[in-house]
């Protein structure tokens, strides 16, 4: 089947049930998507279905057809989405296996949604679990992101 | 901006020091090192120990030494190497280290390579700072001779050495093209170490160097491990903890696209498919007749607990237990008290819940050299099981520690490493990366022990305490995963007990360990003892405080008045919370203090009860914490507020169940864990001292549940003594 990723059009010899995760990973080695669960419930693998902020653990890959998919590694060419920018300001990451999942998901909150308040930030991001509790530093990185509430000093870039 | 991960293909260099080699997997850093320039400075370059390569180009290669499992150990024991090196942080690649103990392992752990109890920033920090020093000194000398000066007059820059006299410097580059590394290494002592007011990273916050990848889906993590050739594969366990197979039929199995073959194991089943998802059909698609009969056949939760339950407070049993720590009298005063009080503590199984499933990949060349690559917390151990199992000796066995999507203990046990080196013995030589369900992770954990703990306190007339007897009774972490230093230890398990050691100021005190032997697999999660130890002691320690009728935070710090760290975690905490402050109605306060792993650390929590449905609510946390030098502040801060994230998760709702041997809960919708919309404000004060670094990954945890005990005490006059605090469990306590 064909699959546009990123704005590029792939070519992937799968069954039409394969989840779209593993295409993505197994298949085009795009591994910035991550595996939590399998059944919806961890956000570890949103990626964005013409805009909408998907599960590819539970989407089949035959169900996407022409729809452009876009995943952490597409979601801006250098890294420097604004996102990204404040999640690194804001030292967000710990182990890190969730964040691609979060990064997502606020990225399309945002698209939606620029400048959501704290409540609207929390019912958003609720779905997406991180083991390592980094849950106030991502409210706090979106709030920079988009321009809300001063946040903390980011570390020193020796 | 290109990726700052570099996986470099330069697999094995010799170090001048320490006879091993060193097998490089992941490296962070520098992000405009370009392959012919890595290559020019690996050609020519100085290497003062085995921590350090100093280019030619300039480029400080630091090797690390623990496993990053988001605890920023990739950065902080580097930066302790780079602090006293004086290097430039902006030119220092970090390499993780192989398998290599006798180069890079932890004294704390014996030597071998593990990351875990806390014990790598105390077991590295002051080699790291010292092989630093050593290597500058080295430079110092070299750029002398070369100067024809003394060697006194010489000072450092970051990444250079000056000679202010005459004006003139060299970059450490520069003197890595000439510099010979001496035949007998400068000696430092720790107390040559620059002091800390004098230090330029540590204590400021360095940016951590994995953070811009972990944005960028860039970061490798052991599940993203991809090899050409590389199969996948999946193993099917029994529901019934250690079951045997008796047949099997893979008919449906060969039916699936992209299946390759079956492999049968010691413990259950194994599939090899041509990608995760036809291996995982596969795996659904065998047919498996189980005995039905293993020595967890009788393991029902509920059940098995009374019996530790029983085991714990029957103190006529004592023999049947170890005595742990003994001090003064022990219990012997508890029997003439005046009065006594009594309790049992309850605690079940808990599951990790790494987000990054267990996984690990492995290859075979011949019948007697494996390479693993692994998201483990001990190479050592991931080795040392590995040899055991397929006899091949363990200098044939390379370990490769990629990054970790969490470990929480969980990665020291080297069960699923077990996985993909069986599975790709059975490849030709293919390497085969086997990857858990969450299914098989939440099925399959080596949990936290469900523990009972029973507690007496003697008080006399005045209420003084005269006699302290703590039991904990429970399956034993030691004796299966490290059964040498459980028998060295006379039958005492020095993580099941941790946390139970009595640290106030009294006399005659007892702790006993009564083993219980059920064969479930218990392992090392987050805190470990520590999780359940303080439950006990910080609630026994409130109703102490009650029937003296003092205040909880006024009570500890008459106890600990020979603690003056101990002391000032608690004065800040309760500042921090205004303790004395009426709050709203509805609503209290509870305390708890914990000194594990050489960190002092106090907590507040502020929590209102639902009565009808039982249900907790926690308005606020803060924590103060005294972990000595802190490396990067900031960071111990996100790690405490983790940890109080995974504490209050584990301590209000987690709980693994067994009926007859088998796990009940199997993925997050039946074993739900913290989601942001259940996380209170978080208020974490990093009160940094001169003392030693303590530990930093795990001090969070022990106090939450006993503040919330006592603060839910305050507010309702009962105790909660049975974890997790569920609704359930609460609403009926409270009827
Ligand atoms: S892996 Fe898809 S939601 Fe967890
Ligand atoms: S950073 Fe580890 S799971 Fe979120």
């Amino acid at each position: 089947m064909q699959l546009n990723v990123n704005n590029k059009a792939v070519d992937a010899d799968v069954a039409a049930e394969m989840p779209l995760l593993w295409v993505l990973r197994d298949t085009l080695g795009m591994t910035g998507t991550k595996f939590g669960c399998g059944i919806a419930q961890c956000g570890a693998c949103t990626v964005h279905v013409d805009g909408v902020p998907t599960r590819s653990c539970v989407t089949p890959a035959g169900s996407v057809g022409a729809k452009k998919v876009t995943t952490i590694e597409g979601l801006s060419a250098n890294g420097d989405h604004p996102l990204q920018k404040a999640w690194i300001a804001e030292g967000v990451p710990q182990c890190g296996y969730c964040q691609s999942g979060q990064l997502m998901t606020a990225a399309a909150l945002l698209k939606k949604n620029p400048k959501p308040n704290r409540k609207q930030i929390v019912d958003a991001m609720s779905g997406n679990i991180c083991r390592c509790g980094t849950y106030h530093q991502i409210v706090k990185a979106i709030e920079r992101a988009s321009g809300g509430n001063a946040a903390a000093k980011p570390a020193v870039k020796a | 901006m290109t990726s700052r991960i570099n996986t470099l293909t330069l697999s094995r260099r010799q170090f001048l020091v320490g006879s091993g080699s060193v097998a490089i997997g992941v490296a962070f850093g520098v992000p405009a090192l370009t392959a012919s320039r890595r290559a020019a400075a690996q050609a020519a370059s100085l290497a003062p120990n085995q921590w350090i390569t100093i280019g030619t180009d300039g480029i400080v290669t630091i090797i690390s030494p623990a496993s990053e499992m988001g605890q920023g150990t990739m950065t902080a024991m580097p930066l302790c190497v780079a602090e006293d090196l004086d290097a430039d942080w902006s030119k220092v690649k970090v390499v993780q280290s192989g398998h290599n103990p006798k180069a890079y392992g932890n004294k704390l752990f014996g030597g071998i390579m593990a990351t875990g109890a806390s014990r790598t920033t105390r077991g590295y920090y002051e080699l790291l700072r010292i092989a630093g020093a050593q290597a500058r000194l080295v430079l110092l000398g070299a750029a002398a001779d070369k100067w024809n000066v003394p060697q006194s007059e010489l000072t450092t820059e970051p990444g250079v050495v000056w000679h202010k006299a005459s004006n003139r410097s060299m970059a450490y580059g520069d003197i890595a093209a000439f510099a010979k590394v001496p035949a007998q290494l400068p000696v430092v002592t720790a107390a040559q170490l620059k002091p800390i007011k004098d230090c330029r990273y540590i204590g400021k916050d360095i940016e951590r160097i994995d953070i811009a990848d972990k944005t960028r889906g860039a970061a490798m993590y052991g599940i993203d491990t991809r090899l050409p050739g590389m199969l996948y594969g999946a193993v099917l366990r029994p529901p019934m903890h250690k079951d045997k197979m008796v047949s099997m039929d893979d008919a449906g199995a060969r039916a699936v696209k992209g299946f390759i073959k079956t492999v049968p194991l010691p413990y259950g089943v194994g599939v090899i498919a041509d990608n995760t998802w036809a291996a995982r059909q596969a795996k659904d698609a065998l047919k498996v007749t189980w005995a039905n009969d293993s020595i967890t056949k009788s393991y029902t939760s509920s059940e098995v607990l009374k019996s530790y339950q029983a085991a714990a407070s029957d103190l006529d049993l004592a023999k049947a237990g170890v005595e742990v720590e003994k001090h003064g009298a022990g219990n012997a005063n508890i029997k003439g008290a005046a009065k006594v009080l009594k309790a049992d503590f309850l605690t079940e199984h808990m599951a990790h819940m790494c987000l990054e499933p267990m996984n690990a990949t492995a290859q075979w060349s011949g019948d007697d050299r494996i390479e693993i690559w692994a998201p483990t917390q001990s190479p050592s151990i991931a080795t040392l099981i590995s040899s055991i199992v397929t006899k091949v000796p363990g200098q044939n066995i390379k370990v490769n520690t990629t990054l970790l999507g969490g470990g929480f203990g969980r990665r020291v046990d080297a069960d699923f490493v077990l996985d993909a080196v069986l599975l790709a013995k059975a490849a030709d030589g293919k390497p085969v990366k086997v990857t858990w369900t969450r299914e098989d992770d939440v099925k399959n954990d080596k949990y936290r022990p469900m523990v009972a703990q029973h507690v007496e306190v003697g008080l006399d007339a005045n209420n003084n305490i005269v006699g302290w007897h703590h039991r904990l009774a429970g399956e034993s972490i030691y004796a299966r995963a490290n059964p040498n230093a459980f028998k060295a230890a006379g039958g005492r398990d020095a993580p099941f007990d941790e946390g139970a050691e009595f640290i106030y100021d009294i006399h005659d005190s007892l702790i006993e360990f009564a083993r219980q032997e059920r064969g479930v697999d218990v392992g090392f999660w987050r805190a470990v003892g520590g999780g359940y130890s303080k439950h006990a002691v910080e609630t026994m320690i409130d109703e102490v405080a009650a029937a003296n009728k003092a205040d909880p935070v006024d009570f500890r710090l008459k106890l600990l008045a020979k603690k003056p760290r101990a002391q000032a975690v608690i004065r800040e905490v309760a500042k921090m919370a205004d303790w004395k402050k009426k709050r709203p109605a509805g609503r209290a306060l509870g305390v708890a203090y914990s000194d594990m792993w050489e960190t002092h650390i106090a907590e507040v929590v502020e929590v209102s009860v639902n009565k009808k449905s039982g249900k907790i609510t926690v308005h606020n946390v803060w924590a103060a914490v005294d972990t000595g030098v802190a490396v990067m502040p900031r960071n111990v801060a996100t790690q405490v507020e983790g940890a109080i994230v995974y504490g209050l998760s584990g301590s209000l709702k987690e709980q693994v169940t067994f009926v007859n041997g088998a796990v009940q809960q199997s993925n997050f919708h039946d074993y739900p864990v913290a989601r942001m919309n259940e996380i209170p404000p978080i208020h974490v004060k990093v009160m940094v001292t001169d003392n030693p670094p303590g530990g930093v990954g795990e001090c969070g945890l022990p106090p939450i549940a006993p503040a919330i005990a006592n603060a839910v005490a305050k507010l309702t006059g009962k105790r909660l003594r049975h974890q997790p605090f569920n609704a359930e469990r609460v609403k009926a306590l409270l009827a």
